[in-house]
């Protein structure tokens, strides 16, 4: 345990320093709100102001973001001289992308912390009891660590961190086809079927009823498709470590 | 014996990287694995320091198997490899305190272990600047340093010297030295011939993956002509001449600069024996020089016909 956490502190450092790329990956997303809240949202009916509706969608497009570093920073591990050491001092699997892992949930949940703190500042009014915003923290949590898991699994995959960030693009795209930005049923019916049933609407939709306090109906189906793809990503991760340690 | 290998082999697709390899260490010794690029030496290395599995073959570092038992070896080893293993964001000192603590050391004694090995190797001044502002010689310095965090019984160290300047590479010397004599196997590998004579208590020469020669530095030179006379011929005509009439003898020729060797004992009487045997008439040889062979005579004689 104390090595997850020594990798960890590692990661979260090596972040901190990483200079205009923290800069870069904290702006991005709130860019992203200015950018839908005042340039498209006026276009866009919601019913309602387009701010309360958008925030959950940028939370979820924020940790999609974050999936791109982290499975870049994997990538760049696995691409350096330092791996060997660490190899060779016997740290195990887990510490290795454990430490990233956990070092990426903290800083998505910096950024989260951050989205949130601009969208009160421009209107976002959310009303919600203290246990729905546990169970939204919560939601996010598990949200923010599947990602996570997956990214590992591509910076894994990637045979250089370019390619990394290439691969971990997908993440980024995913939450335009779901109920982020617009809704689902403006979108062609053979694109409302994926939409509407991917997993990211599940969270996005849930996260909207927790906090805008509307009737929560997906919440379950969306923590279950977290710890899916958390599991499918510790999977695909240690499959590919092997695979990669052995092919060395 | 600190380290064994037997018939490792290990291939990548139809490529045979190494080729059943056979080598012992004796504890305390300091081991040169002497070859040019691409002959296995980094290879060799990996699979010693359980980062690479054999393809067959089987190999131990201080009494432990090297894929049945990784962790125990993986306790009683360092490898520092060719490129610097170090955070280039991190500073000098919460790189070695990381490695520290993956040693299994407390906070408190991973801060004192990394003073100490800060200290020793002249890198306190700047323990608190990012790595990322190192020269090559103080990385290289840092990077032994981390290898001895945890007090390794055998170092592996991948060409330790290659791309430093002559005062860091003094200063490297100068440490493996120094850690021999205080009990730590080393095993190095290096493309200078300079380097393994001059540290090393026992050389294998790798070339293609096969080790062609093994032995102190004494007795591979004396694998070959001990002393050599190189002659300079005046010209194509007389190169062709003398290489005929020396036939077996000699040990290297170099047609480009019109340069044949072949062995002598120094003496001046088979010096002049010698010339007046090959050029009565005193116009074939140009000049000529007597010299001891050197490790690059032993490396070019037995790679030459592998």
């Amino acid at each position: 345990m104390s090595e997850v956490l020594v990798m960890a502190g590692r990661s979260v450092r090596l972040s901190l320093r990483a200079g205009d790329a923290l800069i870069t990956a904290l702006a991005l997303p709130i860019m992203m709100m200015l950018l839908f809240v005042y340039f498209f949202g006026g276009a866009i009916e919601t019913g309602g102001p387009y701010v309360q509706h958008v925030v959950p969608g940028v939370l979820v497009l924020c940790a999609a973001y974050g999936a791109g570093t982290t499975a870049m920073s994997v990538a760049n591990d696995m691409a350096e001289a330092v791996m060997d050491r660490l190899r060779s001092l016997d740290v195990s699997a887990t510490a290795l992308l454990g430490g990233h892992v956990a070092a990426s949930v903290v800083r998505n949940l910096a950024a989260t912390v951050l989205v949130f703190a601009v969208a009160f500042a421009i209107g976002f009014r959310p009303v919600a009891s203290p246990g729905d915003w546990l169970l939204a923290a919560a939601l996010i949590a598990a949200f923010v660590t599947a990602m996570s898991w997956l990214a590992a699994a591509i910076g894994l995959l990637a045979r250089t961190p370019e390619a990394a960030s290439g691969y971990a693009f997908v993440f980024a795209f995913l939450p335009y086809p779901s109920s982020a930005f617009v809704p689902v049923e403006t979108m062609p019916g053979w694109l409302q079927a994926f939409a509407a049933g991917q997993p990211l609407t599940q969270v996005i939709d849930s996260m909207r009823a927790l906090l805008l306090d509307r009737p929560v109906t997906v919440l379950g189906a969306a923590f279950v498709w977290c710890v899916a793809l958390g599991l499918a990503g510790v999977a695909a991760a240690a499959a590919l470590y092997r695979l990669r340690v052995k092919r060395a | 014996m600190t380290v064994v290998a037997e018939g490792l082999s290990k291939a990548y697709g139809r490529h045979t990287v190494l080729d059943h390899l056979d080598l012992t260490v004796p504890s305390g010794a300091i081991y040169a694995l002497l070859g040019p690029n691409g002959a296995g030496k980094t290879t060799t290395v990996r699979l010693l320091a359980t980062l690479l599995r054999p393809d067959s073959g089987r190999a131990s570092v201080a009494g432990f198997d090297v894929v049945d038992a990784r962790s125990e070896v993986r306790r009683r080893i360092s490898l520092t490899g060719q490129h610097a293993a170090l955070d280039e964001q991190q500073t000098g000192e919460e790189n070695l305190r990381m490695v520290a603590r993956l040693t299994g050391l407390s906070r408190a004694a991973a801060r004192e272990r990394a003073g100490q090995l800060l200290e020793r190797f002249a890198l306190t001044d700047a323990a608190g600047r990012r790595v990322k502002t190192y020269s090559g010689g103080m990385r290289r310095r840092l990077d032994l340093a981390a290898g001895l965090v945890g007090e390794p019984e055998v170092m592996f160290l991948d060409e330790p010297t290659t791309g430093l300047d002559p005062r860091s590479r003094q200063a490297v010397w100068e440490e493996v030295a120094r850690l021999a004599s205080a009990g730590v196997t080393i095993f190095l590998t290096t493309q200078y011939l300079e380097e393994a004579d001059r540290l090393a208590d026992r050389i294998a020469l790798l070339h293609r993956g096969r080790l062609v020669a093994e032995g102190t530095a004494a007795e591979l030179k004396h694998r070959v002509a001990g002393e050599r006379l190189e002659l300079t011929l005046a010209d194509a005509d007389a190169y062709e001449h003398a290489e005929l009439m020396l036939g077996g003898r000699i040990v290297r020729r170099d047609p480009a600069r019109s340069t044949l060797e072949v062995a002598t004992d120094g003496s001046g009487a088979h010096v002049r024996e010698l010339l007046d045997a090959l050029d009565p008439g005193r116009t074939l040889v140009e000049r000529f020089a007597v010299r001891s062979s050197t490790l690059d005579d032993v490396f070019l004689e037995v790679t030459a016909d592998v």
